[in-house]
């Protein structure tokens, strides 16, 4: 089949390490003693746990469930017992530690009975319910970031979809978990696919396998032949990094270009990893949650590199030891040498987005870094097509405007400015540390932003009181003064009633206050006694 | 604990600035061939000199010493100021062009990395303006008698040998005949009549082959990916273009394209000089616009201005609009709007 296919800007050859994972087939570990699952292992919230210390799980038993919309429910991997819910490391850029579910297994490996979850007849199902059976199957992303999957199934009725893509690129060295996966679940993949497309309502399909990978390529081809799906194109994409950078296939098997700041959907295209595909199709058809994954384990450090379907949870160490770990092992990388990040020690668990191990010996010193000589060939490379010497100097110079306008946020951390500078300036961690600091400036001038609004909101709740206030003591002077002059009126009648009335008793006190009749024929002898002893009474009076 | 990648490939600077350096000697055997041993003094003084200077700078400035010698920066300015000097000359002149393009022209910027300006051009232009007898009095190709020793002699000493008088060995070069013959009322046919011997085929006896080497050396710097060709193509693209459209217009005063592009030091300059990445525009479309300035410079500076030749001065005036050319040809990223 001759499809045209559109050249990406920049990239790298990089030399592959592919074949040394890809000599034997996938093998399942022994089942670990100790699973331990983070409650947040993407982007978005974290899962809330939903059991409790002591309980007894069975395998695909949700644990946790998802906390929010951006966010996706956790299972045992295993039966057993939960023997802590607590803080413990796990595989982070941060080397920090988080809320985790530890299971200790009963070696039964007892499955959930649940008959209702098979969904093999789901396309009679509604989009939505099938949204919902893959959210509850804790589907994430396997390709890398790990978001929810559901999310990018659930296009919105303002996006038109025209092409789903099935990511089966896997350009970064080493990594060939992918390419594993095609090999052995060519048909889960595209009926994972099928199920991706009757959730979206979209007519084309591709699934996009970079043409170093041979074996997949034709395993995926004859799979197809099975299922007469005339409307799913297998395209072989040439091999360069970052090729299976979402923006970059897209635009080598559409032409068309993301938006520098939005979203595959934006072109109506949706992209989903092939690991992801095959989960979904466990999840539908046979009501299994996603519990496990392929995992790559390779590297120097061990000497029998190869991939393993892995349960989540299992430790690192487990499975370095699995493969031969030698005395190069002392290096621990998870995902590839391009993007992935050294994790501190292998203690660490397998999560949902651990693709690959990468066990290497420490490089003994690192290399001098030189001044930039602005010879361009970072910019050269820059899939995203930026100008990273430019980028560098504003992000040492913390002039972070001027990344901005630089469009750092379009730097999608692939790692080839850094892989091809003369000067050995870790341009890439420079980049991550200016992203940092730009989004804590934001979210300190959020907090700022909330922290002066709830400041103006009293303020100005403050002047609406004292302004009420003021209406409300204005009003009432007002009324007072009103009532006041009423009152004046009402009084002046009161009084004269008042007065009317202490006329009249005065007038009647004074004709009661006439001298009595039977002292008013007395004798002068009398009358002169009386006021003897008037005065005499009158004198004791005064005297007292 | 660093972030990711891992991995890296070979390259790095010393090994970038030895390629520029093993691109340059083609070009420089031929120079020696035609113009005698003082090729060679020149650039074994200069060298000797930017090597004191970086590691006195270096030292002052509190700088790891090992990392920025071996970086070859310092050797690669001090070859390229060499072969701009005229062969015999005074050893001083090649010691305080190196001193002053390190020591000012670099470190007190900043150092490798930081410079503006085009070290070696700033050397070669302070020489040209402050001793121009020296900088523009050459030897004539292949015919001018002198040995090893008699240069060194000459380097040293300033004595030649007897019989031998500087003024009347040395001459003006093709482009500067030409300048001052056409400026006095010559027609280029005339000129080439009388000066056959100087002229040679196509630019110049001599120069022209140096060129034709240094181009050379220049086309194997592109296919090993040392430098981009850009820059190159771009000022002999200008210089043609200019070359043409004056030519055409007035053949009898105006040399042709061919002259310009193997005459002085065109090749040299388009393939080792402009192409020094700390003072050139960063982006690809930035550095067409700056080769393109180059080549336009060349031409006015060669044509109607007062030096013989104009690669100094067009380079150092074009390292002044770098900024603001970096600035204006910002390329569109991934998935911008205004493109497809």
């Amino acid at each position: 089949m001759t499809t045209r296919l559109w050249k990406i800007f920049g990239g790298l050859k990089l030399p592959g390490f592919k074949t040394m994972s890809m000599s034997q087939a996938t093998e399942t570990p022994p089942l670990p003693k100790i699973l331990v699952l983070p409650l947040k292992q993407h982007i978005g919230h974290a899962a809330e746990a939903i059991v409790e210390v002591g309980d007894i799980v069975l395998k695909g038993q949700m644990i946790a469930a998802a906390k929010d919309y951006v966010s996706s429910p956790i299972h045992a991997p295993s039966s057993g017992k939960i023997i802590a819910i607590e803080q413990r490391l796990v595989p982070h850029p941060s080397g920090i530690a988080t809320d985790c579910i530890v299971i200790e297994t009963d070696a039964e490996d007892r499955w959930i009975e649940n008959e209702d979850a098979i969904n093999a007849n789901y396309r009679q199902l509604d989009a939505g319910v099938l949204r919902d059976i893959i959210r509850d199957a804790g589907i994430v992303g396997l390709g890398g970031a790990g978001f929810p999957s559901f999310i990018k199934l659930n296009p919105g009725s303002n996006h038109m979809v025209n092409t789903l893509i099935l990511n089966g690129a896997e350009c970064e060295p080493y990594i060939t978990c992918d390419a594993m996966l095609m090999q052995e679940h060519s048909r889960k993949i595209i009926d994972g696919l099928n199920i991706m497309r009757h959730a979206l309502q979209v007519e084309h399909c591709i699934i996009a396998v970079e043409d170093n990978k041979r074996a997949a390529h034709t395993m995926l081809v004859n799979a197809l032949q099975e299922h007469e799906a005339e409307y799913i194109d297998i395209i072989q994409v040439p091999t360069l990094y970052p090729a299976g950078g979402e923006k970059q296939l897209i635009k080598t098997l559409t032409g068309k270009e993301v938006p520098s700041t939005g979203l595959p959907i934006n072109i109506g295209v949706v992209c989903h990893n092939v690991a992801t595909a095959a989960s979904t199709a466990t999840a539908v058809l046979e009501g299994k949650p996603l519990i496990s994954r392929y995992v790559t384990v390779t590297g120097e450090g061990v000497s029998h590199p190869r991939n393993l379907d892995v349960l989540f949870g299992t430790p690192f160490s487990q499975l370095i030891d699995l493969c031969d770990r030698n005395s190069k092992a002392e290096q621990f990388i998870m995902g590839g040498p391009m993007m992935g990040f050294e994790v501190s020690d292998d203690n660490l668990p397998v999560i949902k987005t651990s693709n690959c191990i990468l066990v290497q010996s420490k490089n003994t010193k690192p290399k001098f870094v030189m001044p930039c000589i602005r010879c361009g060939q970072c910019a050269e490379v820059c899939p995203a097509q930026l100008l990273p010497q430019q980028l560098y100097w504003y992000a040492r110079a913390k002039n972070f405007d001027k990344t901005q306008d630089y469009n750092l946020f379009d730097c999608i951390e692939c790692g080839c400015c850094s892989y091809v500078c003369p000067s050995h300036i870790p341009l890439v961690q420079y980049f991550r540390f200016a992203k940092t600091e730009i989004w804590a400036q934001e979210q300190e001038k959020k907090t700022s932003d909330i922290a002066r609004q709830r400041h103006e909101f009293r303020q100005f709740r403050l002047e609406r009181k004292k302004a009420e206030n003021e209406e409300r003591k204005r009003q009432k002077r007002e009324l007072l003064k009103k009532v006041s002059g009423e009152k004046d009126s009402a009084e002046d009648s009161k009084k004269a009633a008042i007065d009317a009335a202490m006329a009249r008793v005065k007038a009647k006190r004074e004709k009661q206050s006439i001298t009595p009749e039977n002292t008013g024929n007395l004798t002068e002898a009398q009358k002169k006694t009386i006021a003897e002893i008037d005065s005499r009474r009158k004198k004791a009076k005064d005297e007292n | 604990m660093h972030s990711s990648p891992y991995i890296q490939n070979n390259e790095n600077v010393s090994r970038m600035m030895l390629a520029v350096i093993y691109a340059l000697i083609p070009g420089t055997l031929v120079y020696i061939h035609f113009f005698g041993f003082g090729v060679i003094i020149n650039i074994l003084i200069a060298v000797i000199t930017a090597l004191i200077c970086e590691v006195a700078i270096l030292k002052i400035r509190n700088r790891p010493i090992k990392p920025f010698i071996y970086d070859g920066t310092a050797v690669l300015t001090a070859i390229l100021l060499a072969l701009a000097l005229p062969t015999l000359t005074p050893w001083w002149l090649p010691a305080l062009g190196a001193g002053f393009a390190i020591i000012i022209a670099k470190h007190l910027y900043g150092g490798m990395g930081y410079n503006p300006f085009n070290p070696a051009m700033v050397g070669y232009a302070m020489l040209l303006i402050a001793f121009p007898k020296e900088m523009t009095a050459w030897i004539p190709a292949e015919t001018h008698g002198l040995n090893f020793f008699d240069t060194l002699n000459y380097s040293f000493f300033e004595t030649l040998p007897a019989g031998m008088n500087y003024d009347a060995l040395t001459m003006a070069t093709p482009l500067d005949s030409i300048k001052t013959q056409l400026s006095l009322g010559y027609t280029l046919d005339e000129i080439h009549t009388a000066n056959s011997s100087l002229f040679g085929n196509i630019a110049g006896y001599g120069w022209e082959w140096i060129n034709i080497m240094f181009l050379v050396g220049g086309i194997i710097l592109i296919s090993i990916k040392v430098i981009s060709w850009h820059i190159p193509v771009s000022i002999l693209g200008a210089l043609a273009f200019m070359a043409m459209i004056f030519n055409f217009s007035d053949a009898g005063s105006y040399p042709p394209i061919s002259f310009h592009l193997f005459g002085g030091a065109a090749m040299l300059g388009a393939f080792f000089i402009a192409t020094d990445p700390v003072t050139a525009a960063a982006s690809n479309k930035g550095r067409l616009i700056y080769g393109a300035g180059i080549g336009v410079l060349i031409y006015i500076i060669r044509t109607w201005g007062g030096y013989p030749d104009a690669i100094a001065f067009s380079v150092l005036l074009m390292n002044m609009a770098v900024p603001m050319i970096d600035y204006y040809s910002k390329p569109a990223v991934f998935g911008a709007p205004n493109k497809g």
